[in-house]
């Protein structure tokens, strides 16, 4: 046994630690400590991922050594591994990237707050990643809403205090419905555990007994985190929020956050319910509908959107229809589809919104399209890096973007008839749409202004934004090119889940 | 059927609990009332947990008296989870009373339609 198998809860008590001392920290000092956090854990986690590959099954972390039915466990998988060293590098580049509109829109005697919540934000993904539990993933759940909610509300003007309020109300709503799911669960089986759980619902499905309340205790979880998530109905706080935040947050809320508890749910639903039981029920349609009607409406809304910050918002709404709609395919390559588009939206959705954060600080902290003509001039790397975060949105070869997309096609003729037809319509449709709102975008950034008087943004200017911006887009076109060999990470993964 | 009502009384209980909590949460205008609707909603869920564990004739499982025998004593772990639950509800309902006070603060009242309103007017003026 590795001593790597230790990292994952080595650094989950690293980052509450830090968390607790970036309070009494000065902005820098936290500023720094959290940024070594998030590359010990991308470090610490690609790590453990190397060591795991070569490894058949997954392995079972005891929480002092207390066995099944009692203890508390974490679970370790080569996909957890790889999701999680990806989580953390995206955090890591959010706040390189994010810290100069961070520093000006936050009073200084606050900014270190920021740290302590996105330490939080980062030990609740590993654990949301990472556990084994499902009443553990609930706290980790709620701590994950408090932290964003945190990172929301540090930019104290009224509009973002009220977007933090409706985005909490959302939250709990989705958690609270979580929450008794897995009473209902709990009280069926007894269990908390995933593997036991798993043992006793297929037990209880054979026998068919209780169907009804195991139908509703799955319909409870999968809507409950569907909200938290911003699946389609539940996306109308999304603009709002996304809009209103920093930008870093937004990059954190909508890259990060709303993965983690899709994670968190793909997970639920392959190591609590089981396949079999979960596409028997026919639930699965339910988020296919839905997530096809969210790529829909979102790209309609996108399209419709005057304010680039919440254009951007509606865009993910519709990245997310994206990712249920894969849940929906099938467990297989459907899934797959679904993690390479959680992996893709992580890399690709926080280099939109720091690009744009960047574009308007050049042009005035400006937000409406009219005003940003030409913007991608007063900072080239800047306009350079929203086009490329939109190819890779749109589809284009060489993204991250395409090999989705392809994997979405790949889905749909993995599933049942009736869906194939609807996906490649909606995948079509969804195309065409992204490339209407994006190269709306990039046109009119490169517009040349009427006055042509204006204030370059150099490259040194900006060093840890235009450093955070060349990862982006190193990874996306590495992920993009080598795709193969990472969805025979995940083809392998998944069945160990 | 009603044998069934009764037998399951407490999840009938704790199942309208959790609606009234729900639906306050979600639809009242109120903030205030939003945050009453969303602790109702919680200790619905509490409610049903503990009485999971609860068993008949059996009593909490604190030693006394030396009797150790498992047969005596209720099932703890629900009431750790109800514990642990109830924490989490304790730090959700602060902030979102810190937030309404904020608002409250600023505007000047608990609707969250008016507060809407004056914040669309606000971002009109801006603009």
């Amino acid at each position: 046994m590795s001593f790597s198998v230790n990292f994952p809860l080595f650094l989950i008590v690293l980052s509450l630690i830090s968390s607790v001392v970036s309070s009494l920290l000065p902005r820098r000092a936290a500023r720094v400590t959290a940024l070594t956090l998030y590359a010990l854990s991308f470090a610490g986690n690609l790590t453990l991922f190397l060591y795991l590959r070569t490894l058949s099954g997954p392995v079972n972390y005891l929480m002092g050594h207390f066995p099944h039915p009692w203890g508390n466990e974490l679970i370790l998988n080569p996909v957890e591994a790889a999701f999680s060293a990806l989580f953390s590098l995206v955090l890591f580049l959010c706040i390189l990237g994010g810290h100069h509109p961070l520093e000006e829109k936050i009073a200084p005697n606050k900014q270190h707050f920021y740290y302590v919540m996105t330490d939080l934000v980062q030990a609740s993904l590993l654990v949301l990643v990472y556990t084994n539990d499902l009443f553990t993933g609930y706290v980790f759940i709620e701590i994950c809403t408090l932290s964003s909610c945190g990172i929301l509300m540090i930019r104290e003007n009224g509009r973002t205090i009220l977007a933090s309020i409706r985005y909490m109300i959302f939250s709990l709503i989705g958690s609270g419905l979580f929450l008794f799911g897995v009473i209902f669960l709990y009280n069926l089986t007894g269990h908390l555990l995933m593997p036991d759980l798993k043992e006793s619902l297929t037990a209880l499905y054979v026998s068919g007994e209780y169907h009804l309340p195991l139908l509703a205790a799955m319909s409870l979880i999968c809507i409950g985190l569907a909200i938290k998530s911003g699946l389609c109905p539940f996306h109308l706080w999304m603009a709002d929020t996304y809009g209103a935040a920093i930008p870093a947050s937004s990059a954190i809320l909508s890259g990060l956050i709303s993965k983690g508890y899709i994670f968190f749910l793909i997970k639920v639903i392959l190591s609590v319910f089981g396949k079999y039981i979960f596409y028997a029920n026919g639930l699965h349609n339910v988020l296919y509908v839905l997530g096809a009607a969210g790529i829909v409406i979102g790209s309609v809304s996108a399209l419709q959107e005057d304010n680039i910050f919440r254009m951007i918002a509606y865009s993910s709404a519709a990245q997310i229809g994206y990712i249920y709609m894969g849940i929906g395919l099938s467990a297989t390559v459907g899934m797959e589809a679904a993690l390479f588009q959680i992996l893709t939206h992580a890399m690709t959705k926080p280099a939109l919104f720091l690009a744009v954060a960047h574009l308007s600080r050049s042009a005035n902290n400006v937000k409406k399209f009219h005003n940003l003509q030409g913007a991608a001039f007063k900072n080239p790397f800047a306009g350079f890096a929203f086009t490329f975060g939109a190819f890779s949105m749109i589809g284009l070869p060489f993204t991250m973007g395409f090999i989705s997309k392809y994997l979405f096609g790949l889905g749909a003729f993995d599933s049942t008839h009736t869906k194939l037809v609807p996906t490649l319509i909606v995948l079509a449709i969804s195309t065409i749409l992204n490339t209407l709102y994006f190269a709306r975008t990039v046109i009119r950034l490169y517009n040349k202004p009427a006055e042509d008087i204006y204030r370059r943004t150099g490259l040194f200017s900006q060093k840890s934004y235009v450093l955070a911006g060349i990862a982006f887009i190193f990874i996306n076109l590495f992920f993009g090119i080598f795709a193969r060999s990472f969805i025979a990470v995940l083809a392998a993964g998944l069945p160990q889940f | 059927m009603t044998q069934i009502l009764w037998n399951s009384r407490i999840l009938c209980v704790a199942v309208i609990l959790f609606a009234i909590g729900f639906v306050t949460l979600l639809l009242n205008r109120n903030l205030l009332k939003k945050v009453i609707g969303l602790n109702i909603m919680d200790t619905a869920s509490y409610l049903f947990l503990t009485s999971l564990g609860y068993i008949n004739g059996r009593t909490a499982p604190i030693i006394i008296d030396g009797v150790i025998e498992p047969e005596r004593y209720v099932n703890p772990l629900p009431a750790g989870l109800v514990l642990t639950g109830i924490v989490v509800s304790v730090s959700v309902t602060a902030v979102m009373l810190s937030l309404t006070l904020r608002l409250y603060k600023r505007y000047h009242t608990l609707n969250i339609d008016e507060i809407y309103r004056q914040v669309h007017l606000e971002q009109e003026e801006e603009a």
